[in-house]
């Protein structure tokens, strides 16, 4: 799609060929593109929410879509609220994107600063009849990541800047049908549910109260062809029985740092599969895809991308392209492009020999089976403990989520403490931390040292890796 | 060391912690059907590794476990 285009996404669809290809979410629920498209299939009063800003919170994948086609070109603003954050964050969220209405299924939704569009999921007609369909709004979409205070980050990208890596039209002559591990409010689920909107392809969602085992059997009968996920999600996969349910002839990964096992494991399981690991982030956009089934970037793949201009500045990966968000929502967000439009990644590159290799992140984000951890926010409940002085999270290399969270705490008395009063201490450390943090937060070992490193500039030294 | 004995305390334990339900350890039993999820089986395998000091996932092992008994065949022979 060319980035100046504003056709909206229901235009796209219905500009698509195949307008009976179905997107099929398990438990019998199915619509084709051209249903969702189409006027029956969203009861929302989208003459009412034109030039609004909406977050949409559905519970399902299904209505998140029919809700996403149907705002995008009319309302001016739309928040992509994904089901694992807490609805506790709803209000701020809503605050900052300025927002006017929520449209969600849940019936327990409550909101005391925005009216609320309950859907009817495809029951009843929608009344689009009062809608201007000659009136073009580039609608801004919002999508929202981890910030380091535990607050969520809301990220501004439009449908141009969303679809700058999609090519319109499928150029093998075999039916593709699309798959994702990912949700599609999550960056990585968006993209493939963009890709097969706007080619028309089918595409298979899983659903978050069905197994692995019964995603993978409904995802083999529906015969999908090209897949994507984190590597913690295809671990999940391999270790299912399932996993030869399905017989892909691409297998993407993203979202996490790809390692030589993950890929060797990948294809030893689906050896007629191309293997692909992509280099893509919600504030960066789809930055590059590296096929030879080895870990890391070929040093020759930056630099030499005629879409994305990427340059290594102290030590990371800048991005430059029509594909990155334009910046972050809110007042006292810093801004996401430097002068020259470059986004910092954050995360570090190392060459060696004539490869880069992901060395982790810049600032200490621990990425656990694609959950983002900023250290701060676990090191600011351990500091809560009487006897802690002060403390350090970092990453610590899982085989099976990439990353887990360890802490080193300096304890405030000089004395180092007996083996049972260190092992209380442990036990009480993590108390804390399971009543206050999400399980995934929470620290799998604590050690105790006698210093950390600080910096001249008086902050803690955070080692990337 | 009794190999298959401290996975399961591991699992046991656990399970505890994270206040989850755990299905009898049969070896025929699938790994996401004993009540765990991956983030659980990412600490058991660092658990594991103080105690073996071994992770037989991290090597360039070309298959994961899929049942329990697999995943403690995979300490089995790790240790050998």
């Amino acid at each position: 799609m060319p980035p100046n285009n504003p056709r909206s996404l229901c235009a796209s669809i219905l500009a698509a060929r195949n307008l009976s290809a179905c997107i099929d979410v398990g438990l019998g629920a199915r619509r084709s593109w051209g249903e969702l498209a189409g006027e029956a299939a969203f009861a929302v009063r989208r003459a009412e929410l034109q030039q609004s800003s909406v977050v949409v919170a559905t519970t399902g994948q299904l209505d998140a879509a029919a809700a996403l086609i149907q705002l995008d070109g009319t309302v001016r603003r739309m928040v992509l609220y994904p089901p694992d954050l807490s609805r506790e964050h709803l209000d701020y969220v809503a605050r900052l994107a300025d927002a006017e209405w929520i449209v969600t299924d849940d019936p327990d939704l409550e909101s005391s600063n925005c009216n609320i569009e309950r859907i009817v999921p495809r029951r009843g007609r929608s009344t689009n009849e009062g809608v201007d369909r000659g009136q073009k709004v580039e609608t801004e979409w919002i999508l929202l990541t981890s910030g380091t205070t535990g607050l969520p980050k809301l990220v501004k990208h439009t449908l141009a800047s969303l679809t700058g890596a999609i090519s319109p039209h499928n150029p093998s002559s075999v039916p593709v049908v699309w798959s994702t591990l990912y949700d599609i409010r999550r960056y990585g689920g968006l993209q493939i549910f963009l890709r097969a909107a706007l080619t028309g392809t089918p595409l298979v969602l899983s659903d978050a109260h069905e197994s692995i085992a019964e995603y993978l059997s409904r995802a083999g009968v529906d015969g999908i062809t090209h897949i994507s996920g984190t590597p913690s999600q295809w671990r999940r996969v391999l270790m299912s029985p399932s996993a030869n349910k399905i017989a892909p002839a691409y297998v993407r990964l993203s979202g996490e740092i790809a390692d030589q096992a993950i890929l060797n494991q990948l294809k030893s399981q689906y050896p007629e599969a191309r293997i692909a690991h992509a280099f893509a982030s919600t504030e960066a956009g789809v930055v590059l895809e590296v096929n030879d089934g080895v870990m890391g970037i070929p040093a020759n793949a930056i630099g030499h991308n005629p879409f994305v201009e990427m340059k290594l500045k102290d030590g990371t990966l800048r991005v430059r392209s029509s594909r990155t968000a334009s910046g972050y929502l809110g007042q006292d967000s810093p801004p996401l492009r430097d002068g020259e439009g470059f986004v910092d990644t954050g995360d570090v590159l190392e060459l060696r020999e004539d490869r880069y290799y992901f060395a982790g992140r810049r600032d200490g984000t621990i990425n656990v089976g694609g959950l983002k951890v900023h250290p701060e926010e676990v090191e600011a409940v351990i500091n809560r403990h009487p006897e802690v002085g002060m403390s350090l999270v970092r990453t610590r290399k899982s085989s099976i989520t990439g990353g887990l969270v360890v802490a080193d705490v300096v304890l405030k008395s000089p004395k180092q403490p007996g083996e049972d009063r260190t092992q209380a201490l442990q036990r009480e450390i993590l108390q804390i931390c399971r009543a206050e943090l999400a399980l995934y937060k929470v620290p799998v070992g604590i050690n105790f040292v006698s210093t950390l490193p600080v910096s001249q500039t008086g902050k803690l030294v955070r080692r990337h890796a | 060391m009794d190999v298959k004995a401290e996975v399961i305390a591991q699992f046991q334990q656990v399970a505890a912690e994270q206040g989850l339900q755990l299905a009898p350890l049969t070896d025929e039993l699938a790994l996401f059907d004993s009540g765990l999820d991956s983030l659980c089986f990412a600490i058991i395998v660092v658990r594991l590794e103080q105690t073996f000091g071994v992770d037989p996932f991290s090597a360039n092992n070309l298959s994961f476990p899929v049942t329990f008994g697999d995943f403690i065949g995979c300490y089995q022979n790790a240790a050998k």
